[in-house]
């Protein structure tokens, strides 16, 4: 089964998720977000490359933070930036989500930033512009339900590599709702990719997705043991809707056994890097001292995250 | 209208006949194998070198979409699509819209499949009113219209209590029922197998505890009314083990499996295929197998398509929200030829599981080429090739997980009541 978001020559042409990309495809995107990092810091932050392309932003699902990003990353690449909120239009009025995009590409899209509730929808996207004859059209998945969201995974892997050079020799532990977290996923595949040799994942039973050890994880339910020596700690966002129910007793609880707090993270490495992919929930998974304190990367995250994004839209738009 | 199928390899597992000999048809009743009647002329010679005949399929789980599900399939579609893939009586679930659980319905579809003159068609009534688990359905008066079991087809039945009552009532007149264990909580909102692939796609997912929970609750039922059961769609390894005990103690209990299933993994979900979308969900690979192996040894008696054609509209959408089910009726015979050829099962073996035993729980005297039997015949070429494509299923639902795969067997010839209604 060919790669759908690989051409013949097995060079990206849609982003949808980081599982199964060659470790150089993945390289050479975030070798090419590293000079777009310093255009950030110029009077002048635009360059020519998406010039006269047309990006649609569309959002099934709400997001300000990711939609932002990705239209600050489209303009300063010089692109057309179309935002659409189309849970609020169309799909309304019974539009099918295909009759959606076949709409839009009629007003000439080049690239579409796809986020949806449902796991899946940007393939289904990709593959029936594929099998229609518009594969000139280019899909970036930017958070499809639980399954992947890999512009996070990759600004998370820009970051650790940042600030650790390195992933060969790494311990990376992400904590939290792994279940329903599809940053977790797209993390995951790209450290694993990349040759990280320790990959965990900290949360209770009920958060962990069966046989998430299959993904190349080791399992921990205590969160000191599962600390012990990380060099990187990714908290994940728990979802206001988690936390009562089946899943969790209480936010309180949740945060007393899975809480990043000081003392806990004494335990990991002591040039330790703290990330959250946002929007936190200061006190229910990680305490103010640790998002404020001094190895919180979480603002430095969002600075690359746009770095990231305009390299994946130039990579995609040139094949 | 008198037919001889000349030189074919008469397979007839009913009756363990295996063997090259002249078939005689005659009057509706298969009139004779080997030596011909007295005074024997026949209108029709057909000859069979090559290809086997066999009984005519019958398949326990086949959607025809009527009432009022036309936009997806009519009577007209399906009933071509059986017989081109030489099913020659089958049943049908009750969820239609309005669901089989009146009399009237249920005499209507047996009059419009009458009139159609092609596969006999058996409703399964529905257990419930409106399938809503509240409240039973006359079920006399349904057994009377022509309904050959009850069923609540894939709709769970949430109150075990009128699960245990629906078993008494039957179990008091002698009425089947066929129910598809599936714990409604467990498998809330779930598309897909718990396992690896889920996890993987970010699919939620249907534990295969959703299966055996149930399944135990149902067994535990049964043997306190004595009420027939027949065991729908197992999906996974555990099922089997706990029909396999419950069958070893003696409890009056059958399972079928869909063809699907004996082929397919989890796995094969692949970019988010929405034709691998089904129900139950695709387990694992281990599961495969241990199905196999269960219809192998007898463990699962039969072998259905659970045939579900559904509208392209309600499968181009993310595979969750995506309408499960794949089209089957043509590819129960290839499917099943497949599984014996590639687990060395023997041929009338293989066929008994599409025929004679199907034939227990329909009754009506199908799956058997008897002398004096009616002569539903299926006559095929197990050595055809053919591949599985949209143009060449005559069902109106083209979804089917098996699309650009080639298989082996080719129904040549459908015969129902003596009548060939399908030549390929």
């Amino acid at each position: 089964m060919r790669n759908p978001q690989l051409n013949a020559n097995g060079e990206l042409t849609h982003l949808l998720t980081l599982e199964g990309l060659p470790s150089d495809v993945i390289r050479n995107i975030l070798d090419t977000a590293d000079p777009f990092v310093s255009i950030a810091e110029r009077e002048v932050k635009k360059v020519p490359l998406l010039r006269g392309k047309a990006v649609f932003n569309l959002f099934f699902e709400n997001s300000t933070r990711t939609r932002t990003t990705f239209e600050i990353a489209a303009k300063r690449l010089s692109a057309d930036v179309i935002n659409l909120n189309v849970g609020a239009s169309s799909t309304s009025k019974g539009e099918t989500l295909l009759d959606t995009v076949d709409n839009l590409v009629a007003m000439d899209a080049d690239i579409f930033v796809v986020r949806h509730a449902q796991s899946g929808a940007p393939h289904l996207i990709a593959q029936h512009l594929n099998t229609h004859g518009r594969s000139h059209v280019h899909v970036i998945n930017a958070g499809d339900g639980r399954h992947a969201h890999p512009t996070q995974g990759l600004l998370d892997l820009y970051t650790i590599r940042h600030y650790k050079r390195e992933f060969r020799d790494l311990k990376v532990a992400i904590v939290g709702d792994v279940l329903h977290s599809r940053v977790a996923r797209s993390l995951i595949h790209g450290l694993t990719t990349l040759g990280t040799p320790e990959v965990r994942v900290i949360g209770p039973m009920t958060l962990l997705p069966a046989k998430v050890e299959a993904m190349g994880v080791r399992v921990f339910h205590d969160m000191r043991e599962g600390l012990a020596g990380c060099d990187a700690v990714v908290m994940l966002r728990l979802q206001s809707e988690r936390m009562k129910g089946a899943l969790l007793p209480s936010a309180g609880e949740f945060f007393k056994h899975y809480g990043l707090t000081q003392k806990k993270l004494t335990l990991a490495k002591p040039d330790v890097i703290v990330m959250h992919p946002g929007p936190m929930n200061r006190g229910v998974e990680i305490d103010s001292a640790v998002a404020d304190g001094e190895r919180s990367v979480i603002l430095p995250q969002v600075t690359f995250g746009i770095a990231v994004r305009m390299a994946v839209m130039s990579i995609v738009a040139g094949n | 209208m008198k037919i001889e199928f000349a030189n074919g390899r008469i397979v007839d597992p009913a009756n363990g006949v295996d063997r090259i000999a002249p078939l005689y048809v005659a009057a509706g009743r298969v009139a004779a194998i080997g030596n011909a009647p007295a005074g024997w002329h026949a209108n029709r010679v057909i000859d069979a070198s090559g290809l086997v005949v066999a009984p005519g399929l019958i398949d326990i789980s086949a959607r025809l979409r009527e009432p009022g599900l036309e936009y997806k399939a009519t009577l007209e579609s399906e009933m071509a699509a059986a017989i081109a893939g030489g099913v020659t009586s089958l049943a049908c679930p009750p969820d239609t819209d309005p669901p089989l659980d009146e009399p009237g319905l249920v005499e209507m579809l047996k009059h419009r499949a009458r009139s159609l003159n092609q596969a006999h068609v058996h409703p399964i009534g529905a257990l419930t009113v409106q399938l809503q688990g509240k409240a039973l359905t006359e079920m006399g008066e349904l057994v009377e219209a022509g309904c050959v079991a009850f069923s609540h087809a894939d709709v769970p039945l949430v109150d075990t209590q009128l699960m245990w009552r629906a078993m008494q009532y039957a179990s008091t007149f002698g009425y089947a029922l066929w129910l598809r264990p599936s714990d409604p909580h467990l498998g809330r909102g779930g598309v897909a197998h718990d396992g690896e692939v889920a996890t993987r796609l970010g699919l939620a997912g249907i534990p295969a505890l959703a299966e055996t929970v149930a399944l135990s609750t149902i067994l535990s039922l049964a043997r306190d009314t004595g009420v027939r059961i027949h065991l729908c769609r197992l999906s996974c390894a555990q099922s089997v083990e706990l029909v396999r005990a419950a069958k070893r103690d003696g409890v009056a209990v059958s399972a079928d499996v869909a063809v699907h299933h004996l082929h397919l993994s989890d796995v094969d979900i692949g970019w988010f295929d929405s034709d691998a979308h089904l129900v139950p969900p695709l387990r694992t690979t281990r599961d495969r197998d241990a199905l196999r192996a269960g219809i192998a040894d007898g463990t699962i008696d039969l072998i259905c398509s659970d045939h579900a054609p559904v509208d392209e509209d309600s499968k181009q959408v993310p595979f969750a929200e995506a309408e499960p089910g794949a089209t089957g009726l043509e590819l129960l015979l290839p499917l099943t030829l497949k599984w014996a050829s590639e687990d060395q099962i023997a041929l009338p073996v293989a066929l008994a599981k599409i025929t004679s035993e199907p034939a227990r729980l329909v009754g009506a005297g199908a799956g058997d080429l008897g002398v004096g039997c009616i002569a539903d015949v299926c006559v095929f070429d197990p050595q055809a090739w053919w591949r599985v494509e949209r143009s060449a299923l005559r069902s109106q639902g083209k979804n089917t997980p098996f699309l650009g795969l080639e298989v082996q067997g080719r129904v040549r010839y459908t015969l129902v009541a003596g009548q060939v209604v399908h030549e390929g």
